[in-house]
């Protein structure tokens, strides 16, 4: 099989597996096995399958487009043609080959060498198509390219872990459960059925969904996904939800992720009303119609695929004077749409539609903030933690958050230099912000999840300066090491029944491997490395080239030099707090003796993942000597024209975004190195010097600075200002229309009500009366009459004789009185 | 005995009768013997079998008071066949209340015959004839 046909049957099968393992799940959940057991056996064994799947996929694709090194100096052309592995034959018109029911057809785009000017490798088409009728065209279809694949090995391999992992972290669910955190009204505590197969079942919808978003072939269905993994996120969140933090959490999480979606529909509009589709890549209808895509239209290759406002957007904004157009040429249709044609190039020129574009790629930003947890909207994720450890690994951290880092890197091509500057700014404060609160956090989890936002943080302003390789291999990385990070905590809390990093301290002697591995993911997440070796664990490449594109960045626009002191800033921070967080947790002495009692290694079923995840997050930078690593191949799927230099100014004054290349320049590279160490090993050492070495009080810097500990403590106040400024309205504003609803509109429904009762019961008393009561009463007389009769019929022979005797007679009388006439006769 | 059991009944009869005459447009006594007295016969019959009927309580002189009954009917129906009463040239036999009487006759043998089983079931089940001891017909 050809990789064009071998690729969606590989993925799309992996992206299905999860499925299946949900739909069976559902209907058998509880039968399978004893208390719903055989449950994690069925989820693992669909994500075990969707990993070997797309294993196979990432072989395949290895092996028909080696991976090799980026090349520095390119610009354009010199690359062009070179590399004869990519120039298959069967390009662009391969979608008459395909007769299958299942691909009604399929692209494949072949760039005409490795360079960054020209386009992608990336394989297109559509399984099923929903509808097709006029510019409406909805397909169920596929995207790969290289980013797909490893994000689908990436997934599934994490999946796969913490399928593992939750399949001992869950074992209570078994069981009868007693939930010692809800106080029921008679001061007990509640006692509830273990709901086991149930966290399997939410899993493995949430993996479905996720590949979803992954291999999804059009925006349109990455939204259908998107909005997929917000509910599985609200079931995993909410999994304890009789405690009234988990219900709220999950509450909190979908209205916020609501939120951002609002602005990712006017994005869609806005792309959708102009341009009149959302595929990615070019396709073909089923009215054999070649339709192109989103990337080709802002993007043309005729163009050399530079960025400029696509016609639809153009003729959409200048809506008026096409009408002028069409209005002067009344007479004679066709030449007034040619001449239509003729002018959209002097109207682009004139501006008309990026302000359409920069909305567009803004608005679908939008949704990225509310499921990255960016500024403003991420308020939800640290909130979000009341889920099980499991699904703060995975949703929380490595996947569902990561979604939106990925849909803006998939989305690249469309967004404008201003775009990408608000991107790189909402970047920068949030990975400030979370970073700071993160500094006084005492709850593990919380620690881990403000880390989360701060590196979403990261990956935004990396793509946002123009580093769209950074950004997106920040992702994978930051993926295996939050997701150790996250099942270690999980392993800690497991042994002692506590968030609270206060009460631990000393845990490295009895978890050996939880404090190994959780070793191995502090120093992957600050990015321990040795800057003039270039070599490190997988952090340090990825929050390296953040470094150096933030530095160049910065270089090329004194004026926003900021993004880069937050960039160092924020690495600081991430060293302090994480080491803080290890310090606490596995070094010095017990805090609490109950606590520490207790602890006791997890079980290997546990410690297994972790092993797994903590191997990968310090091998998942590396690149071999032949070139093969992760960087370079997402490096593969980098989308046509973004390697290159950009202008911008529209929103802001002028500035430029760098060429991501630039910023491998030795200079650039070296300085950018040298300040991620110096700001890393600055922050250990400070949070060695507070909290092993003791020269430095915690206690006393936290009384030093008091206001600003507070404010920190308390989360800079972003859940009480949007209490106030959103929650406190919209209740009273709910309330307002409830009491309304109550005391009006119930009311004037109620008063209907009363009247048509009234007037029923006035009708149920004629009836009974009158109409029954003629019916009985000619019932009743005919019965008493009967009664009556019956007292002449006695039985008595010589009586009715006498009856017979006396009756005759008395007509014989009657008959001669009244007749009398006729018997004188 | 059934001279103890007719001889009331026909005095009562006779006097019932007796206390018509009035009624009629001549006296029957002066009149020499026609259809009248032969109906007048007949009425005494079937009085006397109506008291009958109606006065005993023994099943059988019910059953006897029947007979008279059917009896003063057959003397009404051979008295109306009298030839004086035909018109003339009528096509018939002149037969028809003696055919008719036969048929009573016959049809009266059958009815005691029926009358007479159900008065021996009567008597198996209430081991009496009395009809008064027996109300089962009562509604």
């Amino acid at each position: 099989m050809d990789l064009e046909s071998l690729l969606p049957t590989l993925l799309g099968l992996a992206w299905l597996l999860p499925l299946v393992s949900f739909a069976v799940i559902l209907f058998a959940g509880p039968r399978l096995g004893d208390h719903g057991k055989g449950a994690a056996g069925v989820a693992t064994a669909a994500i075990v399958g969707s990993f070997v799947l797309s294993l196979l996929a990432f072989i395949s694709w290895v092996a028909q487009h080696p991976v090799h090194a980026v090349a520095h100096d390119d610009h354009g052309g010199a690359h062009a043609s070179a590399d004869g592995a990519h120039g298959s034959p069967a390009s662009h018109d391969s979608a008459s080959s395909h007769d299958s029911q299942g691909s009604e057809s399929a692209h494949r785009t072949v760039d005409e060498g490795a360079g960054h000017a020209g386009q992608p490798v990336s394989y297109s088409g559509d399984w099923y198509t929903l509808y097709e009728g006029g510019r409406l065209r909805l397909t169920i279809g596929w995207y790969v390219d290289a980013l797909t694949v490893l994000m689908f090995v990436m997934i599934t391999f994490i999946a796969t872990c913490i399928h593992v992992y939750a399949s001992g972290y869950m074992h209570d669910e078994l069981h009868d459960i007693t939930d010692h955190e809800v106080h029921l009204a008679d001061g007990s505590h509640l006692h509830r059925p273990g709901r086991f197969h149930r966290f399997f079942q939410a899993l493995s919808l949430f993996c479905f969904s996720m590949l979803g978003i992954v291999i999804a072939g059009n925006l349109a269905m990455v939204f259908i996904f998107w909005e997929l993994v917000g509910i599985c996120s609200w079931f995993l969140i909410g999994f304890y939800y009789e405690r009234k933090s988990a219900s709220n959490a999950a509450n909190k999480a979908f209205i916020v992720n609501r939120i951002g979606d609002f602005g990712m529909l006017i994005g869609l509009m806005a792309l959708w009303g102009a341009l009149g589709t959302l595929h990615f890549a070019d396709s073909t209808g089923l009215d054999g119609h070649a339709r192109p895509g989103l990337f080709s239209l802002v993007r043309p290759p005729v163009a050399r695929h530079a960025q400029l406002v696509p016609d639809g957007m153009v003729k959409f904004a200048a809506a008026e004077k096409v009408a002028e157009v069409l209005r002067s040429h009344a007479d004679d249709p066709r030449a007034g749409v040619e001449q239509v044609e003729a002018k959209v190039e002097d109207w682009r020129r004139e501006g008309y539609g990026k302000w359409l574009l920069l909305v567009a790629g803004l608005g679908i930003f939008c949704g990225c903030i509310g499921k990255s947890a960016q500024f403003p909207l991420f308020v939800w994720l640290p909130d979000a933690m009341e889920g099980p450890t499991p699904v703060s690994a995975l949703v929380h951290s490595a996947t569902m958050v990561a979604a939106g880092v990925y849909l803006v890197g998939r989305f690249y091509p469309v967004l404008t230099p201003d775009a990408l500057l608000v991107i790189a700014y909402v970047g920068a404060i949030t990975l400030f912000i979370a970073a700071t609160i993160a500094l006084v956090a005492n709850d593990i989890k919380r620690v881990l999840a403000y880390s989360t936002v701060s590196q979403l943080g990261y990956m935004m302003l990396a793509l946002g300066v123009g580093g769209w390789l950074a950004g997106l291999f920040h992702l994978v990385t930051h993926a295996f090491f939050k997701s150790l990070l996250f099942l270690c905590s999980g392993s800690v809390i497991h042994a002692c029944h506590t968030n609270d990093m206060r009460k631990m301290g000393g845990l490295a002697k009895v978890m050996p491997w939880t404090s190994g591995t959780m070793l191995v993911g502090c120093l992957a997440i600050i990015g321990a490395g040795v800057p003039f070796l270039d070599i490190g664990l997988s952090g340090y490449y990825s929050k390296d080239s953040i470094l150096a594109q933030a530095l160049l960045f910065a270089r090329e626009n004194p004026s926003h030099s900021i993004l880069f002191y937050a960039v160092a800033g924020g690495a600081m921070l991430t060293a302090f707090y994480m080491f803080r967080l290890w310090f606490m947790t596995f070094a010095g002495q017990p805090r609490d003796h109950h606590v520490h009692e207790h602890a006791h290694e997890s079980p290997p079923v546990m410690v297994y993942p972790l092993v797994a995840l903590s191997v990968l997050a310090v091998v998942a930078g590396w690149t071999l000597p032949g070139g093969f690593g992760i960087a370079n191949m997402i490096d593969q799927a980098r989308p046509a024209g973004t390697g290159g230099t950009e202008l911008g100014g529209l929103l802001f004054r002028a500035f430029t975004v760098p060429a991501e290349h630039a910023s491998h320049a030795h200079n650039i590279h070296v300085t950018a190195s040298l300040t991620a160490f110096a700001t890393a090993a600055s922050g250990v050492l400070l949070a060695a010097a507070m909290y092993v070495w003791r020269v430095i009080s915690p206690a006393a810097v936290a009384a030093a600075a008091k206001p600003l500990y507070t404010f920190l403590a308390n989360r800079w106040y972003f859940d009480e200002i949007y209490r106030f400024l959103f929650v406190l309205p919209v209740l009273g504003m709910s309330r307002l229309v409830s009491a309304t609803d109550t005391g009006v509109i119930d009311k004037f429904i109620e008063g209907l009500a009363w009247g048509a009762k009234q007037v029923a019961g006035f009708d149920a008393w004629l009836d009974r009366t009158f109409i029954d009561g003629f019916v009985n009463g000619t019932a009743n007389a005919t019965w008493h009459a009967g009664l009556e009769l019956k007292k002449l019929q006695t039985g008595q022979l010589r009586q009715y004789v006498m009856f017979i005797a006396l009756g005759t007679v008395a007509i014989f009388v009657l008959a001669g009185l009244l007749l009398h006439s006729s018997f004188a006769g | 005995m059934m001279g103890l059991v007719l001889a009331p009944a026909m005095v009562a009869s006779l006097a019932t009768c007796l206390a018509t005459v009035p009624l009629f447009a001549v006296n029957p006594f002066t009149e020499p013997v026609g259809v009248v007295h032969y109906l007048f016969v007949g009425a005494v019959l079937f009085t006397a079998g109506i008291a009958c009927m109606t006065l005993k309580r023994n099943a059988l002189g019910i059953l006897m008071g029947i007979e008279l009954v059917l009896n003063g009917a057959n003397i009404n129906f051979v008295a109306f066949a009298s030839p004086y009463l035909r018109a003339e040239g009528a096509p018939t036999l002149g037969l028809d209340g003696q055919v008719v009487a036969l048929f009573v006759i016959l049809l009266a043998a059958a009815e005691a015959a029926v009358a007479l089983a159900i008065t021996l079931n009567f008597y198996n089940n209430h081991a009496t004839v009395d009809v008064d001891r027996a109300d089962d017909l009562k509604g």
